[in-house]
């Protein structure tokens, strides 16, 4: 990657453009035309059509679509974006057995203007209440005033190889699937949070059964955006392919009184989509694909030299990459 | 309470007395504030609760490693008796393993109200994981419940039912083969309890090696505290043995003050010494920071320097007060060995990256709110009927035929 070029960068030779400032006019248009229509066809055809299969299908671990998606018929550009390169690296990882995967995440810092709009998406994709968040944007100043600058830090789960948070669960109720995602079994863990502290990265909260509606004015005076947030709460999220409807009471209907954290978007991958908050990273900050696949982006970023990763002294050898 | 038909000395003072009246109301009055409290655990969760997503764990994870304390404590006290026979302790043996059973079922009822799916706390007998220190505890505390009702059973079967003598010394060999196997036990599962929190990498706090042993040190001072409290103020009598029992006591608390005291002192001034490292701040926090009186007032000097003079100077029931002073301000140890651990972020930043303005379950401060304390005192109200029940109704302790009963040793 050309990551280790210059300042600016225009065009990379596989076809990156990741500094849309550069473009004119008409290369801007033509840009978006292209990014357009290939997500149009690629990304979001499956969300359209596709969310009854998605939750009946039985074994989320080793199902993977690749008919539905047409990009990898869309011959590589030399200047697509690198959406459309990421859409042909997942459904090359698809085609493989899932223990042949390694799904990785590389974040170049230097992109992320710390929009958080891969928090929102995020938080929208899995439906998440008040109180849990998968993908937290650090945000930190670094300097004195006047002379100061801030950095951005995109914290989704590091989805170690080593994960100290899975040895501690008391009933097995978390574990390293064959693809390398951490997984959380919700039907079986019991809320006693040992989970949430062992984690170094703090990328497990806990879903106390909170709503976003609670203690907000309600009945025929309520605003009507207060209606629809209220019962866009109840909606299910799919994460890891099942439908989870959340609930509080006596027994709390998980994910209420479980742990949660980022599943790098399971559930879409299976359906050939890339994680929500690669495709809503403004920046194109954010990276995603197979580790083990070394034609794939995210396997050539994560060689590169200005590579590092967040307490790699602990020796959890995460799969989350930062660019610096 | 008041199942009370005949009064027996000791428990509670005489009828009609002021005293009575006020302690018998201000259990009632618990009793339904923790009721309600309960109640709104079961129906609502833990909406109530002011621990987060940042500080998972709070009081009841603390109050579970007191009463856990507090049980493993009496229980190792028993077994000076049960096991190593110092015959000085005997008369209160049944009295230790009973407390032991009832402060162990606080425990168990405290870290229940703690899970996010309380029906499904039996997950851990049907699909343990055994690189969990949790899974270890649970197993291992399982185990000393039933060891300790079986001890229950074989220590007061004589003295409901008549016994020969030789049904007494199979009876005391099967004490001496509980106690034994019990006494590891019990070492094991609650220094599983502080191996639970050592064992975690990600809190440098809880992170060393000093935590399943100070937990163990911890639980025989409040253990012994809280035995000797009971013994000066429910024992039946009043004689010569009875001071001879407390002073006894007496010094092992004295002797445990000050093994805790050293302890601490290595677990607060060997990471922080030199002021820097990470641990250091958090020491701070715990000595200097906004909650400095947990520490200096109510541990130092409720817990330590009050309880030490009183039991240097003071008389049979100062040094009952001391004693007790001593097992309830052990709480505050608690409280700082539980929450320090989780109040830092652990990236730089992270307090300020997302917040949640509904629940503020994304914050790095924790106070317990009311409902968590109502918890608490309800499971103080059952734990204190319970003791009562058993105190009524067991023969816990036998006036004149302590000293020799049966043919124990």
């Amino acid at each position: 990657m050309n990551e280790r070029g210059g300042p600016v960068l225009e065009v990379r030779p596989d076809g990156v453009s990741s500094s849309p400032d550069d473009g004119t006019v008409s290369g801007r248009r033509d840009f978006l035309l292209k990014v357009a229509g290939a997500l149009v066809a690629g990304a979001a055809l499956p969300v359209l059509g596709l969310p009854g299969t998605a939750i009946a299908a039985p074994s989320h671990l080793t199902r993977g679509r690749t008919d539905v998606v047409p990009s990898l018929h869309i011959s590589p550009q030399a200047d697509e974006d690198v959406l459309i390169r990421m859409q042909r690296d997942l459904e090359r990882a698809l085609a493989k057995p899932i223990e042949q995967r390694r799904w990785g995440m590389v974040i170049d810092t230097r992109k992320c203007v710390g929009c958080s709009a891969c928090t929102i998406g995020c938080s929208m994709e899995n439906k998440l209440p008040p109180g849990v968040v998968y993908r937290p944007v650090v945000d930190t100043e670094i300097g004195t005033y006047p002379n100061v600058t801030r950095r951005f830090l995109p914290r989704p789960c590091m989805q170690c190889d080593n994960p100290p948070c899975v040895p501690v669960c008391p009933v097995n109720a978390t574990f390293k699937r064959p693809d390398g995602i951490v997984e959380i079994d919700y039907d079986a863990c019991i809320g006693c949070r040992y989970c949430i502290t062992a984690c170094p990265y703090q990328a497990r909260t806990f879903d106390f059964g909170a709503n976003w509606t609670d203690n907000a004015a309600a009945g025929p005076g309520a605003a009507l955006a207060l209606d629809g947030a209220a019962e866009y709460e109840h909606l299910p999220n799919f994460e890891y392919g099942e439908q989870w409807t959340r609930g509080e009471g006596v027994i709390p209907l998980s994910p209420v009184g479980n742990a949660r954290k980022c599943t790098f978007c399971a559930h879409r991958l299976v359906e050939g989509m890339l994680p929500m908050c690669v495709t809503t990273c403004i920046g194109r900050a954010t990276f995603f694909g197979d580790l083990d696949d070394p034609t794939s982006l995210v396997a050539e970023l994560a060689a590169s030299t200005n590579v590092t990763r967040l307490k790699e002294e602990l020796g959890t050898e995460p799969k989350v990459f930062y660019l610096l | 309470m008041s199942a009370a038909t005949q009064p027996r000395p000791g428990l509670l003072p005489g009828r009609g007395s002021a005293l009575r009246i006020g302690l018998l109301a201000a259990w009632a009055v618990a009793a339904i504030v923790g009721l309600i409290g309960i109640g709104e655990r079961i129906l609502l969760g833990e909406r109530l609760t002011a621990y987060s997503s940042y500080i998972p764990w709070g009081l009841w994870v603390a109050a579970y490693i007191f009463f856990i304390g507090l049980s493993a404590g009496a229980f190792l006290l028993s077994s000076l008796v049960y096991v190593f026979g110092v015959r000085q302790f005997e008369r209160i043996g049944p009295l230790a393993l009973f407390t032991a059973a009832v402060t162990l079922a606080m425990a168990l009822l405290s870290i229940l109200f703690d899970l996010g799916h309380m029906e499904r706390f039996w997950e851990v007998f049907l699909r343990p994981q055994f690189h969990s220190m949790m899974a270890w505890m649970v197993w291992l505390y399982t185990a000393y419940f039933i060891l300790l009702l079986g001890e229950l059973v074989f220590a007061l079967r004589r003295r409901v039912v008549r016994l020969s003598p030789a049904q007494v010394e199979r009876d005391d060999r099967w004490l001496r083969i509980l106690g034994t196997i019990g006494v590891p036990l019990a070492i094991a599962f609650h220094g599983g309890v502080g191996a639970l929190f050592g064992t975690v990498v990600a809190r440098e706090y809880w992170n060393t090696a000093i935590f399943p042993i100070i937990f163990l040190s911890g639980a025989l001072l409040s253990g012994s505290a809280l035995l000797t409290a009971i013994v000066v103020f429910l024992w039946p009598t009043r004689d010569q043995a009875w001071r001879e029992l407390v002073r006894a006591l007496s010094r092992i608390v004295i002797f445990l003050i000050l093994l805790e005291l050293i302890l601490e002192f290595a677990e607060f001034t060997i990471p922080a010494w030199y002021q820097i490292g990470s641990e250091a701040g958090l020491i701070s926090f715990v000595l200097f920071g906004p909650y400095w009186y947990v520490f200096w007032v109510i541990y130092g000097l409720m817990g330590v320097v009050v309880p030490l003079i009183l039991f240097t100077r003071g008389g049979v029931v100062a040094q009952g007060v001391g004693a007790a002073l001593v097992a309830l301000t052990f709480f505050a140890v608690r409280l700082n060995l539980v929450i320090p651990g989780l109040i830092t972020p652990e990236l730089r930043g992270l307090e300020r990256a997302y917040l949640d303005p509904v629940g503020g379950r994304l914050v790095y401060a924790y106070s317990p709110s009311l409902f968590e304390w109502q918890v608490t005192i309800g499971v103080v109200a059952f734990g204190l009927a319970l003791f009562y029940l058993g105190y009524r109704f067991l023969p816990l302790i036998q006036n004149g035929d302590n000293i020799h009963e049966g043919s124990a040793r």
